[in-house]
């Protein structure tokens, strides 16, 4: 008998404008000590279905259909006296988004103690030991400190830890993990996955993995299923998964990542169109078909599609599977950019200091490269590396204290925004990661387009105004009509290009994209890419691409700077960057990369803790402290040398050069075999 | 913590002493001559001109403001009780001491004398309502908010809304029709003197009930509303898949979060029932405070509405400093 089975489960929620099925049909079965990972797009019903596992639908949810069977016993329509039992003893849950799911009113300590507290006969004592040890076993250092704290008093990375421990003081045979490391560094993801994986094997817990992100699901699950509009779209074994996806929205997905080898002029991204359907939407046959490029008409669209086997234990559910072909690879569509354009932006000696009453927070120290004319900078680091702060800098919004930072000759180091006139403004744009934040909610979208053309001058009277925001709106790839919309009738892939056309009205020289894809779905994040592309391309736009996506900025970046504690790592083309020799936290921020392919053998370094505060920094290497290749007292005393590896690539570290080449390379083979991308027909073994 | 606090005090007396400067040069400044004032409407013009003279009227604003500082803190003589202007006031504590707020014109007696005695029934009222007004919209807000959208939750709303609505004198008048009129079971009027052959705890019945219930209403809807928002909050649903009895989650986890807003709007509703109730102390006949601050600023006691000004201010900022400390506590992110 599975652990956990749950049989053509259907889930409704009641709204003011009719029925919505969040979930229809959905059937699974989790043995013993298996880890499950569920995927899709966000408003698939991944985390509704974890949710109904738990009892937890809110008012106006219910099961209309089905059973969650668990250890045998039917938790639907259990009440609230009988889910307790399940709750939090048998079944627990760790969240996305730890900060909310702390209580900030209560101390760590109080939080946890309450879960042993809750089983009867516990003492006080023994609650505290049980969670002075899970503390340990979750690696949170010095348990007792972290006990008296309140949650926003530990790092983001830390919280995810006590939800951890959290849930598993509860020693649960089934863990269900609701996206837990999304928000965090990539680094401290790696580890919290480690970590799920250590106490995988330690509890012998089950797991219930959901993530939009394929590359963590693969990191962490034996057995994994696709999610589409609330129905199991494919399911199989990861391996398999991912080496013969069947059905076309799982290939869709694998197909809208970068592949780790590839960059912008070998292989495209392919984004999947249009969107996830709305739960009302009425439906016959295939959910997916509006999206589906094999779709047929009076094949996909009469009646319901069962899920049948594709292979002994490869589930589909689409009726032409088995004549489909695999995907083709599609000519790269970016031409290579000018390899000497005129250099656009030089920061020579660039910092930025704020005085923390007697200490110095140094947000960027003496910060020297430069950016030319049509290509793609990317800045990389861990969050508090100093990248934003550089960010704002050049657009005008903080001053640098020293150095100086020269646009087109001027030094824009300390000229705030208000002091630079508009063609200025116009020429230095911005994209910002969160594109809800900077619409104005009750404004048309079309409304910041206008404004931001008549204050730039680039059109005049009410007729040219209009023409050029239906040209922006074309440019964006989005129907003209759309400026008339409010932001909140917009999905965020939507509210992301209206942000670009905005951008791109004044056309500006220099663009600065700030981590613009990290918040929308795979899929969307593709479509989202590529447009970026195509327009910086044809208006040889400079780019200034910020990001911790290393994947996403091997494909797109022509040059890239590593950052950590403000300071600049190394520096120099992109392919050079992502082999050796590396700088050791680009090795290890390499490492941290969730791929695909869950077999691709890496060597693989772990940073332990997290990137500490960049007040009064010590004078020697920024990244001594948490260096898994230190090489000694001098790394702590005297500030690294510039190595020069050749065509422009830079690294500031003690090692020797032919010491850092004798590093294997993180990916091993993995990179040349270009992981998960639908490249070769060779790695797809399905035509028949 | 104890700098934050002795920072707050030195704050609130700077405040304060800012304050009474501004509260002097408002009455100093209101139309009608000061010794006119003071002297009533019948005095001879001679008079007046005299007692303008004695008092230096013709001062700047600063040395006037000086000078009446002197006085409230008993460093100079009130030029009042001069007998030489032959007002006949006499206060027995002297013309010279610490917190002599002058002597009043409308009741001819010393401000001290009048005051303290009002501020005293004020606070008896309001400590009363106080009483009633949190227990009832906490327990009424925390089960309406609980379960947002419940059947009780709309009771609990809509009543609110109507005792919100309902004006305090309406309410005042219906209680006293139901009560007083038609039962006899109460007195229609509390002047606090218990020779009427009605006890005072009968006479604060009415004006306790219609101040508690205009007021917690309006309360009840702050403590509802934040504690719906709580309930929605991801740690809630933590604690519920915890595996914590409800109540736990409720009292433990919820409650406090949801206290933080509607403690502070708690607090302001002090300095309503100290200053603001004028109309439920006409409608009773309630010697209380509000009352005598609207009778001293018809009539142009300028020392009483000075004083009462200043108590009222004392009061504000001492329940805003209380509110902070609170506030801290309540939160500890508040606490860097």
């Amino acid at each position: 008998m599975p652990l956990l089975s749950i049989e053509n489960l259907s889930v409704e929620y009641r709204t003011s404008a009719g029925r919505s099925v969040v979930i229809s049909d959905f059937s699974l079965a989790i043995e013993q000590g298996e880890s499950f990972g569920l995927v899709g797009e966000s408003g698939c019903g991944k985390s509704t279905l974890l949710m109904a596992i738990m009892g937890y639908l809110g008012r106006n949810g219910a099961v209309t259909r089905g059973r969650i069977l668990f250890e045998g016993r039917d938790l639907v329509g259990l009440s609230d006296a009988e889910l307790r039992q399940v709750r939090g003893s048998r079944i627990a849950v760790v969240y996305q988004e730890p900060s909310a799911a702390l209580n900030p009113s209560l101390t760590i300590g109080r939080q946890l103690m309450e879960v042993p507290l809750l089983r009867a006969g516990t003492t006080v004592a023994d609650a505290r030991a049980q969670v002075v040890r899970m503390l340990g076993d979750v690696h949170l250092p010095h348990p007792d400190s972290v006990m008296r704290r309140y949650p926003h008093q530990v790092s983001g990375g830390q919280k995810q830890r006590v939800v951890l421990a959290m849930a598993l003081l509860a020693n649960p045979a089934l863990l269900l993990l609701d996206e837990p490391t999304t928000g965090l560094d990539v680094t401290v993801a790696a580890t919290v996955l480690d970590l799920v994986n250590e106490l995988r094997q330690k509890y012998r817990t089950a797991l219930v993995y959901v993530s939009h992100n394929l590359g963590v699901i693969a990191q962490v699950c034996d057995q994994i299923g696709v999610m589409y509009a609330g129905e199991m779209v494919e399911s199989a074994p990861a391996a398999s998964l991912f080496a013969s996806p069947r059905h076309p929205y799982t290939r869709g997905l694998i197909a809208s990542l970068p592949a780790l080898g590839a960059d912008k002029h070998s292989a495209p991204l392919i984004p999947i169109p249009g969107s996830v359907p709305s739960p009302m939407a009425a439906r016959r046959g295939c959910a997916f078909a509006p999206r589906c490029v094999d779709a047929r008409a009076g094949q996909c669209d009469i009646g319901a599609i069962a899920i049948r086997p594709a292979a002994p234990d490869h589930l589909v559910r689409c009726v032409r599977f088995a004549e489909l072909a695999p995907p083709v690879a599609s000519d790269a569509f970016v031409a290579d950019a000018q390899q000497d354009g005129e250099v656009v932006l030089e920061a020579d000696q660039l910092s930025r200091v704020f005085k923390v009453g007697r200490l110095r927070l140094v947000a960027n120290d003496a910060l020297n490269f430069e950016a030319r004319r049509g290509r793609v900078l990317a800045i990389v680091g861990e969050s508090g590396s100093g990248k934003s702060t550089f960010a704002r800098i050049l657009a005008g919004l903080d001053a640098a204290t020293s150095g100086s930072l020269r646009f087109r000759g001027a030094d824009v180091a300390t000229q705030p925004v208000r002091r630079r006139n508009a063609a200025q403004v116009a020429a230095i744009q911005m994209v910002f990661q969160n594109p809800d934040g900077t619409l104005n909610p009750s404004h048309r979208v079309g409304r910041p387009l206008a404004r931001a053309l008549r204050r730039f001058g680039v059109a005049r009277g009410r007729r040219a105004i209009d023409a050029r925001v239906r040209a922006l709106l074309e440019m964006v790839r989005l129907h003209p009509a759309v400026q008339h919309s409010l932001p909140r009738q917009l999905s965020g892939g939507q509210k992301q290009r209206i942000a670009i056309a905005r951008a791109f009205a004044g056309n500006p020289e220099l663009l600065i994209a700030d981590e613009p894809v990290s918040s929308l779905d795979v899929s969307v994040q593709a479509a989202v890419v590529n447009l970026l592309l195509g327009i910086q391309a044809s208006h040889g736009t400079t780019m200034l691409f910020i990001s911790h996506d290393l994947v996403l900025v091997r494909y797109l970046a022509d040059e890239v700077v590593v950052m950590y504690l403000g300071r600049v790592m190394e520096c120099g083309p992109v392919q050079a960057l992502f082999s050796p020799p590396y700088h050791p936290y680009t090795e290890a921020l390499l490492s941290a990369v969730p791929l695909l392919d869950p077999s691709a053998g890496r060597a693989r370094i772990r940073l332990e803790g997290e990137i500490p505060s960049p007040l009064n920094p010590p004078p020697g290497c920024r990244f001594a402290g948490r260096c898994p290749r230190k090489v000694g007292a001098v790394c702590d005393t005297v500030p690294p040398p510039a190595r020069e590896a050749g065509d422009g690539h830079l690294i500031f570290c003690h090692i020797s050069l032919d010491e850092l080449r004798r590093v294997p390379p993180v990916f091993g083979d993995a990179a040349a075999a270009v992981v998960g991308a639908p490249t070769t027909a060779s790695s797809r073994t399905d035509t028949h | 913590m104890l700098k934050y606090l002795l920072r707050r005090v030195l704050e609130l007396v700077l405040t304060l002493v800012l304050s009474s400067f501004v509260v002097f040069m408002l009455t100093e400044f209101s139309p009608g001559n000061v010794a006119r004032k003071t002297l009533g409407p019948f005095a001879l013009q001679e008079q007046v001109d005299v007692l303008y003279e004695k008092l230096h009227l013709n001062d700047p604003l600063l040395v006037r403001y000086v000078r009446w500082v002197g006085v409230l803190t008993g460093l100079e003589a009130d030029p009042l009780q001069d007998p030489a202007l032959d007002l006949d006031f006499h206060d027995p504590r002297g013309n010279r001491y610490f917190g002599n707020f002058g002597y009043s014109t409308l009741y001819k007696a010393p401000v001290n004398d009048v005051l303290w005695n009002r501020l005293g029934n004020t606070a008896l009222l309001a400590g009363l309502a106080f009483a009633v007004i949190v227990p009832l919209s906490l327990v009424l807000g925390i089960l309406a908010g609980m379960r947002a959208g419940s059947a009780l939750d709309r009771l609990v709303s809509t009543a609110s809304v109507v005792m919100t609505s309902v004006p305090e004198f309406a309410l005042g008048v219906m209680l006293v029709a139901v009560f007083v009129v038609s039962l006899h079971w109460l007195p229609g009027t509390s002047t606090l003197d218990p020779s009427g052959g009605w006890p005072v705890a009968a006479q604060l019945v009415l004006p306790v009930a219609t101040l508690a219930i205009y007021d917690a209403g309006y309360v009840a809807r702050m403590v509802r509303s934040s504690m719906a928002e709580v309930m929605t909050r991801p740690y809630i649903r933590t604690a519920v898949l915890k595996g914590l009895p409800r109540r736990q989650v409720i009292l433990r986890h919820a409650f406090r979060n949801a206290m933080i807003a509607p403690f502070t709007v708690m607090l302001l509703q002090i300095n309503w029932l100290i200053g603001g109730v004028v109309v439920t102390e006409l409608v009773f006949a309630y010697p209380g405070f509000g009352r005598m601050l609207l009778d001293a600023a018809l009539f142009g006691d300028i020392s009483l509405i000075e004083a009462a000004t200043l108590i009222a201010l004392l009061v504000a900022t001492t329940t805003q400093l209380l509110s902070d400390i609170g506030y801290r506590f309540l939160d500890p992110q508040s606490r860097r």
